[in-house]
């Protein structure tokens, strides 16, 4: 079964048995005949089903509420491994914060010649309205969701740095439920470390970051664009995890520099926002002045010092594509220490000679937007036609500042319930950062997102990739 | 409380209460529509049937024959007729989806599921199994919310509102259906015992699902007066326009604890209710019960406005 990448059961492509880690699962999927796993995936996707779980996908209005398939063979990893992540994790989201107080700030990594300053100043998500600003804590990315992937035992890369609104993280909690109903024996047999602590982690940051106006009861609320979101049902369920109000644009207003809620009781006073819209859309008196979603004179209140934005505004240009290739040398500016997660060998297709030798390679790349997402627009050479790469060709050439081009990794891949029984397919891993005053914390796991068209690399939600549940286990 | 979430919570109680009537005056309906013309079946018992759900002229716009057939599906499942059965659901589950963090899952599993079982039938009815079917189950998951509602919500602003929303359609679905057919509960004319009408009332009676209940209160053969007398007047039957006043006050009393405000709704849920407490049935009929079902009607309606107004919507 084991395919040319690396396995996450098996190990190295002709490597005989599986590895230590995955024993239990070798043996659960070894004595549960197809049409039993069969069931137990149709259980879950009813599980899903009923309690709303469902995700729209952009562009497709017959798809407007789509579940994310979910598979039952659960990805594993090691608590040694999990070690390994998790101080790379807590390291560059550090590095991260510490590069946008800078930017923002004394922008000594422009003075020092390591980031170029043209890529900062010029950067769409560089954001004017936050220069010399100061977010509590000087905190900016308080939910960071840092995309890896494996290629070999030891060899994990990091792929993107999620520094707006990462999502994902109601799956991770929710497939763990489905799980524990599920495959009880297994929860049973292995110590598998809890996820169900991140609501209470979320919340008791998001206390953390509020502002010193707001005394000791302050209020958080959750910030959503509405029920058309794609990401809808994620932000009701975080809020009602939260135990915080879920509110759109419409029911916050702005009077005396602060922000109020509008409540059935009157007006009621917000200290913190936990947004998931993005910062053009949050203040039209500052940002799109065509935003319906956002709240009039919401800059002027966070000017003041009277409510903390999670995450901050401007955190876009951390998670650009471009600055992503500089990651290591920031890393090693802001920390004094060695990167301890790699970085993907990228090609910065606005040098000329990088883009020359993205042109001439374009079959074995791949090709990203330097500030796209959910892997829309973005060329795999591999899976490309001979036509679809003569196209983004003319676009590389014409834009060439926009592109980012990179090798295709060999990503591991994982054994997943497929039509005709259980076969390897690639798979990546979202762990989610928690940023505070009170320091960083990661959820043991993650989401693991799983390309479920053989061969596929594409693990979007977007573009049909599915999840599983992760879990990490005692050596 | 958000006042946006109030809101939408008002109206999925609303929603939820006209999907449930239109259920029962379908039911109620084919029954009358069944019975042999000598027994006071009526030919134009889908026409009544449009009448009393207030979409006779969205029909006549919309055209098609006064048939089950064409009349269940116009009613039921029909994506253009903005209040079917189908359209009720959508509208009290994307407030509900608004809300889902307001909330408890069962609550939300059962409007969801309502949803999605309604959706199964696509937006044309095969036949009258299909017809009977659907009823059934949308009359199953309403009191699967009911009871959902009942047994894991909060007792608070959320539970409230739903309940609120609940008792205020639920006052105008009953004063509608009455008003319908007021003309069968005038007294001139009467005939104790074999009246064709007979079958009319007990339509009536079925619709609310109080025809048992009217013999247990009365213990008297099914009179006109007193199915109005019930309907109106009577605190026993919970879709009494009396026991929907007297929840609509509950309920806002409730609402002013944990705000400590009261308003021009409150006002007005008082005024209803002490008229109620002081009619008597004679006086309604001797008043003029067309004149009283309308005027109720309006206030009813300027109540909905004047809930909306002192809760922000």
């Amino acid at each position: 079964m084991p395919g040319k990448a690396f396995d996450e059961m098996f190990g190295h492509p002709g490597a005989a048995g599986t590895r230590d880690v995955y024993a239990p699962i070798s043996d659960w999927l070894n004595g549960s005949p197809l049409d039993v796993m069969t069931t137990r995936r149709r259980q879950a996707e009813l599980f899903f089903r009923r309690i709303g779980i469902t995700f729209a996908v952009y562009g497709d209005p017959d798809a407007a509420e789509r579940l994310i398939p979910f598979d039952i063979v659960p990805r594993v990893l090691s608590a040694s491994e999990w070690a390994t992540m998790e101080a790379g994790l807590i390291q560059r989201v550090e590095a991260l914060n510490a590069f946008l107080a800078d930017i923002y700030g004394k922008q000594d990594i422009l003075r020092s010649g390591i980031v170029p300053e043209e890529l900062i100043v010029c950067n769409p998500g560089f954001n004017l309205a936050m220069i010399g600003k100061r977010p509590v804590g000087d905190i900016w990315v308080h939910i960071a969701g840092i995309d890896l992937v494996r290629t070999d035992a030891d060899d994990f890369y990091v792929l993107e740095d999620n520094a707006r609104t990462p999502s994902g993280v109601s799956y991770m909690l929710e497939n763990r439920e489905v799980m524990l109903k599920l495959v009880p024996e297994l929860f049973a047999k292995l110590r598998i470390r809890p996820v169900e602590t991140y609501p209470d982690q979320l919340l008791d940051m998001l206390h953390s970051i509020a502002p010193p106006a707001a005394g000791n009861a302050p209020t958080a609320v959750l910030l959503t664009p509405g029920q058309h979101n794609s990401a809808f049902y994620e932000h009701s369920f975080l809020a009602d995890k939260l135990g915080i109000e879920l509110v759109e644009g419409s029911d916050l207003f702005v009077r005396d520099a602060r922000v109020f809620m509008r409540t059935t009781e009157g007006p009621r006073r917000v200290d913190v926002i936990y947004r998931r819209l993005d910062d053009a859309f949050l203040d039209p008196l500052v940002f799109r002045p065509d935003s319906m979603l956002g709240v009039p004179g919401l800059m002027s209140v966070f000017d003041a010092g009277n409510v903390s934005i999670a995450n901050a505004v401007g955190t876009g240009v951390a998670d650009d594509k471009a600055i992503y290739s500089y990651m290591p040398e920031i890393i090693r500016f802001y920390t004094g220490a060695e990167p301890v997660l790699k970085n993907v060998p990228t090609w910065r297709c606005r040098e000329s000679e990088a883009l020359g030798y993205v042109l001439d390679h374009l079959p074995e790349l791949v090709v990203k937007e330097v500030d796209g997402s959910g892997g829309y627009g973005m060329l795999v050479g591999p899976h490309a036609t001979k036509a679809m790469i003569a196209t983004f060709a003319d676009k590389l050439r014409a834009n060439p500042d926009k592109f980012i081009a990179q090798p295709t990794l060999a990503l591991s891949t994982c054994p997943t319930l497929c039509d005709g029984g259980i076969e390897a397919r690639h798979v990546d891993l979202r762990p989610f950062v928690l940023t505070g005053t009170n320091g960083s914390r990661v959820v043991p796991g993650g989401l693991t997102r799983v390309a479920l068209e053989q061969g596929s690399l594409v693990v979007n939600s977007s573009q049909g990739g599915g999840t599983k549940d992760t879990w990490v286990v005692d050596d | 409380m958000l006042s946006r979430t109030a809101g939408n919570l008002y109206w999925v109680g609303r929603y939820i209460e006209r999907a449930d009537f239109l259920s029962r005056l379908i039911e109620a309906t084919l029954r009358l529509a069944a019975l042999p013309s000598s027994y006071g079946g009526m030919t134009n018992a889908w026409e009544s049937a449009l009448e009393a759900a207030w979409m006779a002229d969205a029909y006549a716009a919309r055209g098609g024959a006064f048939d089950e057939a064409s009349v269940g599906e116009f009613l039921t499942v029909d994506p253009a007729n903005p209040s079917s059965i189908r359209r009720c659901l959508e509208a009290a589950r994307a407030n509900a989806r608004a809300v889902r963090t307001a909330l408890t899952l069962e609550a939300w599993e059962a409007i969801n599921g309502a949803w999605l079982d309604v959706q199964k039938y696509g937006t044309r009815l095969e036949d009258r199994d299909q017809l009977g079917t659907m009823l059934e189950t949308v009359k199953a998951s309403m009191l699967a919310f009911d009871g959902a509602a009942h047994r894991t919500m909060l007792r608070g602003d959320a539970y409230w509102f739903i309940m609120l929303g609940s008792a205020v359609e639920r006052a105008d679905n009953t004063a509608r259906l009455l008003d319908v057919k007021y003309h069968l509960l005038l007294p001139h004319g009467e005939r104790v015992g074999g009246s064709l009408d007979y079958f009319q009332w007990t339509t009536i009676l079925r619709t609310v699902s109080a025809l048992t209940a009217y013999r247990w209160v009365y213990r008297d053969t099914v009179k006109p007066w007193l199915v109005a007398d019930l309907l109106i007047l009577n605190r026993q039957i919970p879709r009494s326009l009396v026991s929907c006043y007297e929840e609509i006050l509950h309920r806002l009393d409730q609402l002013s604890t944990s705000s400590a405000r009261r308003g021009p709704a409150h006002r007005l849920a008082s005024a209803g209710c002490a008229a109620l407490d002081q009619a008597k049935i004679d006086g309604i009929y001797s008043r003029g019960l067309h004149e009283f079902l309308r005027e109720f009607i309006a206030d009813n309606n300027r109540l909905g406005a004047a809930i909306a107004e002192q809760y922000l919507f």
